[in-house]
């Protein structure tokens, strides 16, 4: 059995307030976060980027596991902010956490699923007998372009996961995937800021993609929303996982404790993960989680995954953790993101 | 005498999977086949669209007609803002007056939601003036500046304009094709974010793609063998300054009076034998203005006489507003919504309007609007 051995994450103490950003433009504040569900979002501070923020998470994930670091062959790299748009940050990453040079490294992109795509692959890698295990970064120091919707929810955040086949923490039951040619979100060579489809990556992309991709591993699996104890699903804003979960049949009390995007705001690539992060502080053994991840443009995997006692030796504090933060002005989150 | 003999119009809405001329076909086949009519037999085609020049780099669409309908007669297209299906409705009233025994095609269509808000209300805007434009003033700021003068002229609030889209959403209720098919209450209105003050989210229309086409005639032979028709007693466009700043008021609109002064006198019909109307409601003020520019309410009395509720479906009043939803709730895709406006009109005089059919309905009444007013189209019809 393939899973996931440990896993650790890394959200920068500094916070902005939805009002904040709300009262800049002449929003009701108010109004906002009832539309967005966001009160406030974690962001990378000036001297942070993506693959800082990866360091800091791969360090916690091999923090807690003697692994031989010469048997992590695989170091994939999931991120839509890149620091590189040609030279791999999977290397860099690798070479920090003193991974020696024979092993396979990518950079993966597929806007917010490019990590749990790459544990799809990583898990291959690791069933054909090519590594022992796998070490998957998936980070963001997420942009949003001023005065755009994205300015609210746009965070920042890694998770990383290392998997193998021993002493797991989660065993990885099945998966599932589902793309089509859906550009709902975008962004080209060398423009700094995304762009996307407003209501158009709703009903046609999130909600059709991540409907299919759960509904074909729940067909595949024979199992039920009811059979499992948390339901993660990637979170763009707060209001689309709790309507997802509820066309698929999960109730709010099963993806609730998932739901960081309401103080974290969304993490881009690690947000679905940051959720099964969230909801791994609670997990018992045995327990079922379902997670389901959205890549815009458009594409979603969906994970059905088991704790294992080896949770409780591995178990990161996750809610008193990222309670440690700082609240900062507009013009410091302008200078943060490098905008001014 | 001109009939209207049949109606199709696609839902209106956000429909990402269909292309402009997606909707056109479907309008075109719908309504060809609700009156049996081989397009070979069309006579002219008359085609109401606004932004697919300036959005889609589409211009020279009457030839992209003839592709469509496989044939090679005259097709217009007319572009007066979103009074562009009224205009094109108007012009071929016209082309049969001057023309016996035809059959003419008229279609209102608009692919709006393909483009970013940005790109659209850029492109709406271009149907504004050019000093008011650079002055910053957007449709919703035009008509929030007609707002403010009327309710501060009258002694009226906003709760007196929420009336107007509340009504309006109850008949997109009533509407399998309208864009918005849910209830909303005065404080949903009331609380609604603001767009341009006074004029809040659900004081305003939205953008909106959708497809809409008629068939009329002169053909005696061809209307007979037809189920349903309706007369078209008078079809009158009038205009006025584009620039909202050189008109003398601007509680009114003085193209609407003057358009309907003429209708109502060619029709020969008096304002109270008028049982529903579809009115430009592009913001809740619009519509009000648009009762009292019709002659339907006295000026200033508009803002208390919504509140009675009286032109709400099922509320038993002499003249029924907006069955369709109006732009508010049915949508606005722009160069469709006149073609929709007289197509609901039709539906309700020949009893074809389902669970909003205003019983004993015989006269109808469509205004269409361009810009803040620059063109007013009035359609008086007669079952």
């Amino acid at each position: 059995m393939v899973g996931i051995v440990s896993y650790g994450f890394y959200v920068p103490k500094y916070r902005i307030r939805t009002e904040e950003i709300a009262n800049v433009w002449g929003k009701n504040p108010e109004d906002v976060k009832k539309s967005l569900l966001i009160t406030e979002k974690a962001i990378a501070g000036v001297d942070e980027d993506s693959l800082t923020m990866a360091f800091e998470s791969a360090s916690s994930a091999l923090s807690d596991v003697k692994v031989d670091r010469n048997k992590i062959k695989v170091v994939l790299f999931g991120s839509e902010t890149h620091p590189y748009a040609v030279n791999p940050a999977s290397t860099i990453l690798a070479e920090f956490l003193g991974i020696e040079k024979n092993y396979l490294a990518y950079d993966t992109e597929f806007a917010c699923k490019a990590a749990t795509g790459a544990i799809i692959s990583a898990q291959a890698l690791i069933k054909s007998g090519y590594s022992d295990y796998a070490l998957i970064s998936g980070s963001d120091k997420g942009m949003g372009k001023t005065h755009d919707t994205l300015e609210y929810t746009a965070s920042s955040g890694s998770v990383s996961l290392l998997l193998g086949k021993d002493d797991l923490i989660l065993e990885l039951i099945d998966f599932e995937s589902f793309s089509s040619d859906t550009p709902d979100f975008w962004r080209r060579e060398g423009i700094r800021y995304p762009s996307h489809g407003g209501r158009f990556s709703g009903k046609p992309s999130y909600f059709y993609h991540i409907e299919e991709s759960s509904k074909s591993l729940l067909k595949k699996t024979g199992l039920k929303p009811e059979d499992f104890a948390y339901g993660v699903f990637h979170m763009p804003n707060g209001k689309f996982p709790v309507q997802v979960a509820k066309s698929l049949g999960f109730s709010f009390g099963q993806i609730k404790d998932s739901l960081t995007v309401n103080y974290l705001g969304n993490s881009y690539t690690a947000s679905a993960l940051m959720g099964l992060t969230a909801v791994l502080e609670k997990a018992k053994t045995g327990d079922l989680i379902f997670m389901c991840s959205y890549g815009s443009g458009a594409g979603s995997d969906s994970f059905v995954l088991k704790v294992t006692k080896n949770l409780d030796k591995r178990r990161k504090q996750f809610l008193k953790t990222v309670e440690n933060k700082q609240y900062i002005s507009y013009p410091t989150y302008l200078k943060f993101m490098e905008m001014i | 005498m001109n009939y209207i003999t049949g109606y199709y119009t696609t839902k209106f809405g956000e429909l990402w999977d269909k292309s402009l001329f997606d909707l056109v076909e479907e309008a075109i086949i719908g309504v060809l086949k609700s009156t049996n009519l081989e397009r070979k037999k069309i006579d002219a085609v008359f085609f109401g669209n606004m932004l697919a020049g300036v959005l889609g780099n589409n211009l020279h669409t009457t030839s992209k007609l003839s592709e469509i309908l496989d044939v090679n007669i005259p097709v217009f297209r007319t572009e007066a803002a979103c009074a562009s299906g009224g205009t094109a409705f108007n012009l071929a009233k016209t082309y049969l007056d001057a023309n016996s025994n035809k059959n003419v095609l008229v279609i209102g269509a608009e692919k709006m939601t393909d483009y970013s808000p940005e790109e659209v209300i850029t492109a709406l805007s271009a149907a504004a003036s050019g000093e008011e434009q650079e002055a910053g003033l957007t449709f919703s700021g035009l008509y929030a500046m007609m707002a403010n003068f009327y309710l501060e002229k009258y002694h009226y609030t906003e709760k007196n304009l929420a009336y107007v889209s509340v009504k309006n959403h109850y008949h997109g209720t009533l509407n399998d094709k309208a864009h918005f098919r849910r209830k909303i209450s005065i404080d949903d209105v009331l609380e609604s974010a603001y767009v341009s003050y006074p004029l809040k989210v659900l004081d305003s229309s939205p953008i909106s793609d959708g497809a809409s086409a008629i068939i009329m005639s002169n053909n005696l032979n061809f209307i007979k063998k037809q189920d349903y028709s309706v007369s078209v007693l008078a079809s009158e466009i009038a205009t006025d300054t584009i620039s909202l700043k050189s008109r003398k008021n601007i509680d009114e609109i003085l193209a609407t009076k003057i358009a309907s002064d003429k209708a109502f006198k060619m029709a020969r019909i008096k304002r109270s034998d008028i049982n529903v109307a579809e009115l430009h409601d592009c913001f809740s003020i619009a519509e009000i203005l648009a009762m009292e520019d019709l002659g339907f309410w006295k000026k200033g009395e508009g803002g208390q006489k919504i509140k009675e509720e009286s032109t709400k479906y099922g509320n038993g009043g002499n003249l029924i507003v907006n069955t369709s939803g109006g732009l508010k709730a049915s949508g606005h895709p722009v160069g469709a919504t006149g073609i929709k406006q007289i197509g609901e009109i039709f539906l309700q005089l020949t009893g074809q309007a389902n669970n909003r059919q205003v019983k004993n309905a015989k006269y109808g009444l469509a205004h269409n609007v361009g810009g803040s007013g620059g063109t007013a189209v009035v359609t008086i019809l007669s079952s």
